[in-house]
């Protein structure tokens, strides 16, 4: 596969809205602005009358906003179908549900792999963007949609961290946040685990600077290598133990050679494989960046709290055990910090030996977890049960 | 978590001995607050407005479903980053014997909150101490495994409980028999004798 097969002039089938113009540019922590920009998003249930069943749903690093549907472009099934849809725990028959691609994404916004308006790639020549950029850009699709308040922001991972940057820039507009496997701040561990990525992408020589797309090549050995090396620490020791262990892959004995001998690899090779054909490497760079600048301490004199004062929001904090990219630690460090703000918090870890993807499967006690919150806050909110 | 006879759709008898101490608007951080019952009925009953900590997952899971607000955590480790004054009363409700770190614990719910009320079994009843003088055996109240069992209770009394009150700064400045009318803390005496469960609200001492 070449080039995304994402167009601008919408004859892929993604709906989008402009939420910047010349008139109205979206200003970016960077100090830069950006002039036009495109929000690619979906939709389930239906908009009650006074607007106020509103859920956002924000995806993590390499989703898309096909959060409860099939992707038409690349085919997959929906990514949260077990989270959000009819009668589940984010019940379309109840909300209203918004899901979009996150700025700097490749799945219909305005990205890297978008045209800037001279009709170039933006490429490496697109400004870097922040988590609070993203928000940015979400608060401003739901302001063209006509929506002012939102029930529920839920996400995970780094969508967990838009989640959070919603509830601090959209303040009292939000009215309950669940953060799934989440920081508040991105770790040195992470940081390091995405900067080899970056580097693998950069080292592939048909990364070509970045210019991929217009001198028609793809970088897709280093964006595989990004995705393997980042895929291992989704996932756990003890699952990788569970799945995997030492079994060889389709073969009685080692090969003494370095084809894929063992599951674990030809596990990740497939991993990386799948991953290129869906997505773009310098959207990679870009969004794997914005995690590591997240510190949302660090945007509040220090003080993590500080973000959080004052906040009427209602907070749900959802953890992991075995998660190692985002830990229950960190989590933790987040859930003490609304305390000392004062904000309504529960904060519930799953036993689990899943890892960070462990919101991604089949995991009841968060389903049940998850459902009973919604469902309460809900009713407080006075939204009628279907 | 707490369960046992009555723990289910039926009020404990010592939430309710805890409940009228609690004023309308307060904000109280309930320890160990299991499924979130005496959650509930500070917030129907008495106006407050509740926290809870539990370390089981299926409490608080169950206090999630019901909308109350609780953070998974153990009480022997996690209070420490609670900030100071954040609440105006912390609850112990039949916690505080089944606690690694009693002393600890209520170190820290006395920085935490301007009021602590706990209840608790009182092994000073003259039948504890019958028993122990007639069978030479302590009765574990409560409880229906040996004394040795995994998490058993501290088996103490109200003086006891005045005793680790007072080293961890505390006054009592109210204390009743569950079921039973408040007297001040010079009745401690009679209540040691008398009561099968107490409630002890204290207060840090003034200086």
């Amino acid at each position: 596969m070449l080039a995304p097969a994402r167009t601008l002039d919408g004859t892929d089938g993604l709906k989008r809205l402009t939420v910047a113009t010349p008139d109205r540019p979206l200003k970016l922590d960077s100090g830069r602005a950006l002039d036009h920009v495109e929000i690619a998003y979906e939709t389930w249930g239906q908009l009650n009358a006074d607007n106020s069943n509103v859920v956002v749903v924000c995806h993590a690093l390499t989703g898309d906003q096909f959060a409860a549907s099939p992707n038409p472009v690349t085919g997959r099934p929906a990514w949260w179908d077990r989270i959000v849809g009819p009668g589940m725990p984010v019940d379309t028959n109840r909300f209203f549900v918004i899901c979009s691609n996150v700025l700097g994404g490749c799945m219909g916004s305005t990205g890297p792999a978008s045209k800037k308006p001279d009709g170039a790639y933006w490429g490496t020549e697109f400004p870097i963007i922040t988590i609070a950029d993203m928000a940015r850009a979400q608060i401003a699709l739901l302001d063209q949609l006509g929506i002012p308040n939102v029930f529920l922001v839920i996400g995970g991972s780094i969508g967990g961290m838009q989640v959070l940057e919603w509830t601090v820039q959209a303040r009292d507009r939000v009215f309950a946040a669940v953060p799934i496997a989440v920081a508040p701040r991105q770790s040195a561990q992470n940081i390091g685990f995405y900067e080899t990525g970056r580097q693998a992408i950069m080292a592939d020589p048909n990364w070509r600077n970045g210019n991929y797309l217009s001198e028609g090549t793809r970088p897709e050995k280093g964006l595989a290598v990004a995705r393997m090396a980042a895929h291992i620490t989704y996932l756990s020791e003890s699952s990788l133990k569970r799945k995997f262990d030492r079994k060889l892959q389709d073969r009685a004995s080692k090969t003494f050679g370095f084809d894929a001998d063992f599951q674990i690899e030809s596990y990740l090779r497939h991993q990386g494989q799948t991953f290129v054909d869906r997505f773009d490497a310098n959207s990679y760079l870009y969004i794997t960046r914005a995690m590591d600048y997240f510190d949302l301490a660090g945007e509040h004199g220090g003080v993590l709290a500080n973000a959080f004062r004052g906040l009427n929001t209602r907070f749900c904090v959802f953890s992991f055990s075995s998660d190692w990219h985002y830990s229950p630690e960190e989590n933790r460090d987040l859930v003490r910090a609304l305390n000392a703000a004062g904000c309504e918090t529960s904060y519930v870890n799953i036993e689990t030996d899943k890892g960070h993807d462990a919101f991604f499967v089949e995991e009841p006690e968060f389903e049940a977890g998850l459902r009973g919150f919604i469902d309460a806050a809900a009713n407080a909110r006075g939204l009628v049960k279907p | 978590m707490k369960s046992g006879p009555g723990s289910q759709g039926m009020r404990r008898a010592d939430h309710v001995a805890i409940a009228q101490f609690i004023n309308r608007g307060e904000l109280v951080l309930d320890v160990g607050c299991g499924d979130g019952q005496l959650m509930d009925l500070l917030q129907s009953e008495r106006g407050a407005r509740t926290r809870g900590l539990e370390v089981e997952q299926a409490g608080v899971n169950r206090c999630v479903a019901k909308g109350l607000a609780v953070v998974q955590g153990n009480a022997d480790a996690d209070l420490p980053v609670y900030p100071d004054d954040a609440y105006d009363v912390a609850i112990l409700s039949k916690t505080i014997q089944e606690l690694a770190r009693p002393k600890f614990v209520l170190d820290e719910l006395s920085r935490v909150a301007r009021r602590v009320i706990i209840s608790f079994r009182n092994y000073g009843h003259w039948r504890v101490r019958t028993t122990l003088l007639t069978t030479g055996r302590i009765p574990n109240l409560g409880h229906g495994a040996g004394w040795w069992s995994d998490g058993a209770r501290r088996p103490c009394t109200a003086r006891d409980m005045a005793e680790l009150a007072a080293e961890a700064g505390l006054q009592i400045v109210a204390a009743t028999a569950v079921g039973g009318k408040p007297v001040n803390a010079k009745s401690l005496g009679r209540l040691n004798w008398t009561a099968e469960e107490l409630v002890f609200v204290l207060e840090r001492k003034k200086r």
